[in-house]
């Protein structure tokens, strides 16, 4: 394999048959760069999707309370549920091996003002997990924090387009805002994927809200988030002990099905995980159908070119060339080529693919990559398979006798 | 040199077999410039790739330089080709894309010559064969007679035996076959011996010896006055 003399008769083969060689080179270089491409553009693809539909952090399950349905423990039926602070702390403390992070949702429309600007906006009163379940992007200062929760500070995040709204040029950052007929500071400016209705909140400190609210400690929805760990039967799981553990904490008949309601989100997450490997799949498939084809297009450029030597084989045979030499010429010749061009169409891929970046988004087509595995796996393949290719006809050539090849014309 | 006893060869042809050598019994001695034969059909071909060890036979027995052809895979066969023989073809099979140094050099590559030796040892053969200035063109760039000299100093590259030349002078104008004769009786004189297939009277004539066969029986087998070639050139 290392004998100098025979790299130079392959060499001194290639320089000499410089079309056979591109032609070959160009197959396996062509194979791997078409296989790098589409399984990049799938990719992309799939970053495209999961911006869409993963906006909002889909391990979530909203609790709602409503009214019950069924009389039970000598409370009469049609008694309001209502959630507050100790239901938070509780579940907090009974659940750690579920929660990664729980945070009450306290809903109010406001008129706010600014200056002579004023309109109409939802307010949410939320902890400092907030920000995790909704995605929400701080664009400018910061969300509401732990302390705010404790001091109940009168400061407001707005939404982007709020922002836009009531103060159009102006920074609207340490500026001071009337929510209702309260005076708020705003601390940050945020951005949500979530589309334009999102992005017309203003969050404010859940505490501050029960403060405006005669000092109560009510919480008309909580949000919290399971361990993504879990997934989608251990978040069904959580979800059946979270409603025995509330039902029995409210006095609510077990049979009842009201009384609290459960939004789990990852049924949803479950779609789209599905969706997203469906995706994976046709990726997959996509590449696989390319890389077969790579190798039979190699497969036939080697029977090719075995079959154009088969002559000068059966002259080298008749010079005293035994037949192992005939199929490690080319053997090593196939597979110098193939790792040559394998790698060029490589780098040629992967570099297209990263001066692609966002210029195709309109088409769907977000960041295309390829992971360096799959990459390198794909080209060790196509050489591999080139290796094959080359060695069946080669075998067969070393083995007719050097009579039949020499009439070869 | 050569010893064949009994020589049977047939084909198959689908269904039914062609016996081309029915039995030759025939000795060749060193140093001798033998001419073979036949008419197209006659077997003089088969003799002579029998001979080769490009074909293998179906009985008797064939010695070469006292050793005995047989058992023959291609690997052994490949060896005894190198070591012994040196072919001539009518069809000159040149590699056409190596030069015609290293068309000569070919033989000694694969008898393991270092690079450098083998160069120059092939260029002594091109310039026994007159064609030293011609080393670094291409077989396309070369006459037909040219090819053919560039063809034996290939095959007189490994020192062989016994060189085989089927039909050398089949595709060459009646000068230029001179002339290959011409250099086939040179190397001849210095001792090699020399099979030569052709169905040519005046190319016969002008070896040592005549073999005729006939539908794979030798039916002539004489000596002869040999005509120099370079009276004609």
């Amino acid at each position: 394999m290392f004998s100098r003399d025979r790299w130079q008769e392959i060499f001194d083969t290639i320089r000499k048959n410089k079309l056979r060689t591109f032609l070959s080179g160009f197959t396996v270089a062509l194979g791997i760069f078409i296989f790098i491409i589409l399984f990049g553009f799938g990719n992309g693809l799939k970053n495209t999707f999961e911006e869409f539909f993963l906006d909002d952090a889909n391990n979530t399950i909203s609790l709602f309370a409503g009214k019950t349905s069924k009389p039970y423990q000598g409370f009469k039926s049609n008694r309001r549920i209502e959630f507050d602070n100790s239901d938070l702390s509780d579940i907090k403390e009974s659940f750690p091996f579920f929660l990664e992070y729980i945070t009450p949702r306290i809903s109010r429309s406001a008129t706010v003002k600014y200056k002579n600007e004023f309109d109409n906006y939802s307010t949410r009163g939320v902890g400092p997990a907030h920000q995790f379940a909704e995605k929400t992007i701080i664009m400018q200062g910061r969300y509401i924090n732990e302390d705010d929760i404790k001091n109940k500070t009168k400061y407001a995040v707005i939404g982007r387009l709020v922002a836009r709204d009531l103060f159009a040029e102006e920074n609207a950052l340490g500026q001071f805002i009337e929510i209702g007929n309260s005076i708020f500071k705003v601390i940050g400016v945020f951005q949500d994927d979530g589309g334009d209705r999102e992005e017309r909140y203003i969050y404010i400190p859940y505490t501050t809200r029960q403060l405006l609210e005669k000092s109560n400690d009510k919480v008309d929805q909580i949000v919290l988030a399971f361990k993504p760990q879990l997934g989608h039967s251990g978040s069904l799981v959580f979800e059946r002990k979270l409603r025995e553990f509330l039902k029995k904490k409210k006095s609510i008949a077990p049979s009842d099905p009201n009384g609290i309601f459960f939004r789990n989100r990852t049924d949803q997450l479950k779609q789209n995980q599905q969706f997203a490997d469906v995706l994976q799949l046709i990726v997959t498939f996509v590449g696989l159908g390319t890389l077969i084809a790579g190798i039979i297009g190699i497969s036939n450029i080697m029977v090719f070119v075995v079959k154009e030597r088969t002559k000068e084989l059966g002259i080298r045979k008749a010079l005293g060339a035994t037949p192992k030499s005939v199929i490690q010429m080319i053997l090593q010749e196939s597979i110098f080529i193939t790792t040559i061009s394998g790698y060029i169409g490589l780098f040629t891929g992967v570099f297209v693919l990263k001066s692609i970046g966002v210029s195709l988004q309109d088409y769907f087509i977000k960041d295309p990559y390829i992971d360096n595995w799959t990459a390198l796996f794909a080209t060790v393949i196509l050489i591999l398979f080139g290796g094959i290719a080359g060695y069946i006809p080669a075998k067969r050539a070393a083995r007719i006798k050097p009579i039949v090849a020499l009439r070869d014309e | 040199m050569i010893q064949i006893k009994n020589l049977h060869k047939s084909y198959k042809m689908g269904n039914s077999s062609l016996h081309v050598l029915k039995g030759i019994d025939f000795e060749v001695e060193q140093g001798e410039l033998v001419a073979i034969m036949g008419s197209s059909g006659s077997g003089k071909s088969t003799l002579l790739n029998i001979l080769g060890m490009l074909d293998d036979l179906d009985e008797g027995s064939y010695t070469l330089d006292d050793v005995l052809i047989k058992d023959l895979d291609e690997t052994k066969a490949a060896k005894y080709r190198n070591k012994f023989l040196g072919f001539v073809f009518q069809s000159f099979n040149l590699i056409n894309y190596k030069t015609a140094l290293e068309n000569v050099s070919l033989p000694l590559y694969y008898q393991g010559v270092a690079r450098k030796e083998r160069q120059e040892e092939a260029l002594k053969y091109l310039s026994m064969v007159g064609l030293a200035e011609w080393s670094t063109h291409l077989p396309s760039e070369l006459s037909g007679g040219q090819k053919q000299r560039v063809a034996i100093a290939r095959a007189m590259a490994s020192k062989p035996k016994v060189l085989l030349a089927d039909e050398p002078t089949g595709a060459l104008d009646t000068t230029t076959s001179y002339e290959v004769m011409d250099l086939i009786q040179k190397i001849n004189e210095e001792g090699n011996t020399i099979l030569v297939v052709t169905h040519e009277e005046d190319i016969a004539k002008m070896c040592k010896r005549i073999v005729k066969l006939k539908d794979g029986v030798i039916v002539e087998d004489k000596k002869v006055k040999q005509v120099k070639a370079a009276d004609y050139v």
